[in-house]
């Protein structure tokens, strides 16, 4: 059964049809980052106060390195998702609201590089 | 041309509930953490740079308002994931019940307090 009409899809009323594909990875990110986000806030308890050099050896380790990398791009991307919900949620404005959903997608991106570089600096370059 | 769509979250028209208020702070922790993205990178990329950078970095989290940061955070990220399972309950059809939902809702605040105040006790025995 077809409940919407030709005029409301003409006048670009209702689903973009990436509705569900959005919704699907805010979850599948969520359940990622559990196991990562606890991993990650119990690895900078134990490097809290030590020395650049201890920081330097834990990233140094490829297992170290994977996970960080895995948990700050999920977090990045995650957060990215929360953010679009929010702002198609309390921005009415057409023009602001474009504008900051495409700066919170490019500064995930940038942010993204940014932790890919570092980390690999310090785990392949050393 | 800007369509006269019903906006969602109707935030000053209720009256305060454990459900709408748990609701709405899972959105500001979220985008708490969120905004505070650049913190990580910025840390990761000062273990790149080298023991000044990482000092440096380290000397700025000394400061009480970088540690009530660092806190804010650690409450943020145990409260966002305790409510994100219970929202995965939700999603998998479990837990609507209007006493479940209230049972569960105090439950992710004991578990945010509890996480947080385990991880001050280590932060704290760390030296940090």
């Amino acid at each position: 059964m077809k409940f919407r009409s030709p005029l409301s899809q003409a006048k670009g009323l209702g689903s973009a049809k990436h509705g569900f594909s959005h919704w699907w990875w805010q979850r599948v990110t969520a359940i990622a980052l559990i196991p990562m986000g606890l991993w990650f806030v119990i690895s900078v308890l134990c490097l809290a106060g030590g020395t650049h050099a201890q920081a330097q050896e834990w990233l140094s380790s490829p297992i170290n390195a994977t996970i960080v990398l895995l948990f700050t791009l999920t977090a990045l991307f995650h957060a990215q998702t929360g953010l679009q919900v929010i702002i198609e949620d309390y921005v009415p404005t057409k023009w602001i609201n474009l504008v900051l959903l495409l700066a919170t997608k490019f500064a995930a991106v940038i942010m993204a590089v940014l932790a890919i570089i570092a980390v690999l600096k310090v785990s392949v370059g050393g | 041309m800007q369509k006269e769509r019903p906006l969602s979250p109707h935030l000053s028209v209720y009256k305060p509930q454990i459900t709408s208020v748990l609701s709405i702070l899972n959105r500001v922790f979220g985008s708490f953490m969120a905004v505070s993205t650049p913190v990580l990178v910025y840390w990761l990329m000062s273990i790149a740079s080298g023991p000044e950078a990482y000092a440096e970095l380290q000397a700025c989290f000394s400061h009480w308002l970088a540690k009530l940061f660092l806190l804010a955070w650690a409450f943020s990220f145990y409260y966002h994931m305790s409510n994100g399972i219970r929202h995965l309950f939700w999603d998998a059809g479990k837990g609507h019940g209007l006493a479940t939902l209230t049972k569960s809702g105090y439950a992710v605040l004991a578990s945010a307090v509890t996480l947080t105040v385990i991880t001050i006790v280590f932060a704290v025995a760390g030296g940090a």
